[in-house]
């Protein structure tokens, strides 16, 4: 199966193609401090994951311990049923997107070449074909208009859908989200999130670390509940926000809700 | 009114400046630069060198890297330039004949490395974490990630500062005359500093003083100016906006790219 080419639906949409994902037992440690200790978790392909928990609890560990930009002490992460631990992380990177709270854009980059860059100089397309690229994905994300633009001209919710076109420029199998809207004044936090659905309604596997309760009660096909560094609770939507079995989580929600 | 007088004839002795002029301008100058742009090339070279093995996370990297910087920031300009230019004279001469220039060049080039390494490392060090992450995590490599994305905005950033190495440089420079230069080898303060032994004042030093000045000042100027530029520069002034817009933005091309 070639991930070269977008695939897209006779209407035009496009279609991704998420993989499934699979932590067993996974376990991070800074030093000799485990931060997060025996997660289990089960993504389907095509289906989104929200985090939540409260903070220190180990959910944006969680997220990088997936593409081991934090390397997990124990345990194992399969993608798309085989374990990863063993390939070059650079390359089950290719594989992975991830959006982070604070964009982290290239401020020296336009819109245009930070979602071109890494197409060109990490997969070895040629400038144009990157470029061309580049474009598509942004028009995808509503910014057709402002290509040219360094981040510093665009305003957060700008920024964070560069941020996700450039993600989605290299043909991810999972996206991983680090409260991506986390740091968004709240009027353009609305523009991100519906990104965000639509790509799990075109098929992206996503887990989402997010405080946006009411994103992940629509959005999400299951719910994950982390509170110092393990899964408390686990479920639909529906089982975690209307029928919350653990105090941890009860007391949780009755803080953010 | 004698002491004024004893003064101006110290310093401003103008028949005593027009004389040195010409040999200042065509030899001093020439020398002088040349001494200067030679050695920061070299030190810019092997301070990213000593930069990025500075920064490396690993031990056995870093720590060469340390101990150089150490030991050329630490000693005095003098001493280095005499131990390297003296003490590996003769391979130098039989290498590239007897100038003193080569061996000048390499001691200050050492000297100038050290610091611009230090430069470079607190520039790149002050680069966001999060650029070198959302490198790592499009699956570039650590050696891609800092050329393309964060060496170049570390280096932006200390332009000011790596002047100011330059500068330093070139008043460095003047040290290399203690290896002994040849008559048309000397450099600004050899060529004053032998004219005034001559005229028996000092205002052939005083002119050479103006000549480091012409360099000098003008290109921490010219630095600021383009520092100023490349921070506030290619930017598009744009007017208000509204971030209400921005929920439409997306609507706007869904309809265009895609039927919901």
């Amino acid at each position: 199966m070639s991930r070269t080419d977008t695939r897209t639906t006779a209407a035009g949409e496009v279609v991704y193609e998420g993989s499934s994902l699979e932590l067993q037992d996974l376990t991070l440690a800074y030093g000799d401090v485990e931060v997060v200790r025996n997660v289990s978790l089960t993504v389907a392909p095509g289906t989104t994951t929200c985090v939540i928990g409260p903070s220190g609890s180990g959910k944006s560990t969680l997220l990088r311990g997936i593409n081991r930009l934090h390397e997990p002490k124990s345990g194992d992460v399969c993608l798309a049923g085989r374990s990863v631990l063993n390939d070059k992380p650079d390359d089950l990177r290719l594989r992975i997107g991830m959006v982070f709270q604070h964009f982290n854009l290239f401020p020296d980059h336009t819109a245009l070449e930070n979602v071109a860059l890494a197409p060109w100089r990490v997969k070895g397309q040629s400038k144009s074909a990157a470029h061309g690229l580049a474009e598509d994905r942004l028009r995808e994300v509503g910014l057709g208009e402002r290509m040219d633009h360094r981040p510093r001209d665009l305003s957060g919710g700008q920024q964070q859908r560069v941020a996700i076109a450039r993600a989605l420029a290299m043909h991810p199998e999972v996206m991983l989200f680090d409260e991506a809207t986390s740091s968004l004044d709240p009027e353009l936090v609305k523009g991100v999130l519906r990104l965000m659905a639509e790509l799990c309604e075109r098929g992206m596997t996503m887990v989402v670390v997010t405080h946006e309760m009411g994103f992940a009660r629509k959005v999400a096909d299951q719910v994950v509940f982390m509170d110092e560094g393990e899964v408390v609770e686990a479920g639909t939507p529906e089982q975690i926000f209307d029928d919350p079995q653990s105090d941890r989580l009860q007391t949780f929600l009755s803080e953010v809700l | 009114m004698d002491f004024f007088e004893n003064l101006s004839q110290t310093f401003l002795d103008f028949e005593a400046m027009a004389e040195v002029f010409p040999h200042l301008l065509g030899t001093g100058l020439v020398n002088t630069i040349v001494l200067s742009i030679a050695a920061t090339i070299i030190g810019i070279v092997a301070g990213m060198v000593l930069a990025v093995m500075g920064i490396s996370p690993l031990r056995w990297i870093r720590t060469p890297a340390r101990v150089y910087t150490d030991i050329f920031r630490g000693l005095p300009e003098i001493l280095t330039i005499l131990l390297i230019g003296q003490g590996f004279y003769r391979i130098s001469a039989e290498l590239f004949g007897p100038s003193p220039y080569p061996l000048g060049i390499l001691a200050l080039s050492l000297i100038s490395s050290a610091y611009i390494g230090e430069i470079f490392r607190s520039g790149i060090q002050s680069v966001e974490k999060g650029q070198l992450e959302a490198c790592r995590a499009l699956g570039m490599s650590y050696g891609k990630a800092m050329a393309l994305v964060v060496i170049p905005q570390g280096v932006r950033r200390v332009l000011p500062a790596l002047v100011n190495q330059f500068i330093s440089i070139v008043k460095a420079s003047s040290l290399v005359y203690f290896l002994g230069l040849m008559v048309g080898e000397r450099e600004l303060f050899r060529v004053g500093q032998d004219a005034a032994v001559l005229t028996g004042n000092l205002s052939p030093l005083v002119l050479a003083g103006m000549f480091y000045l012409v360099i000098t000042v003008p290109l921490t100027h010219l630095v600021n100016y383009f520092d100023h530029k490349f921070r506030n520069g290619r930017r598009k002034p744009t007017g208000p906006t509204s971030g209400l817009k921005e929920v439409t933005e997306l609507e706007s091309t869904e309809t265009a790219g895609a039927a919901r």
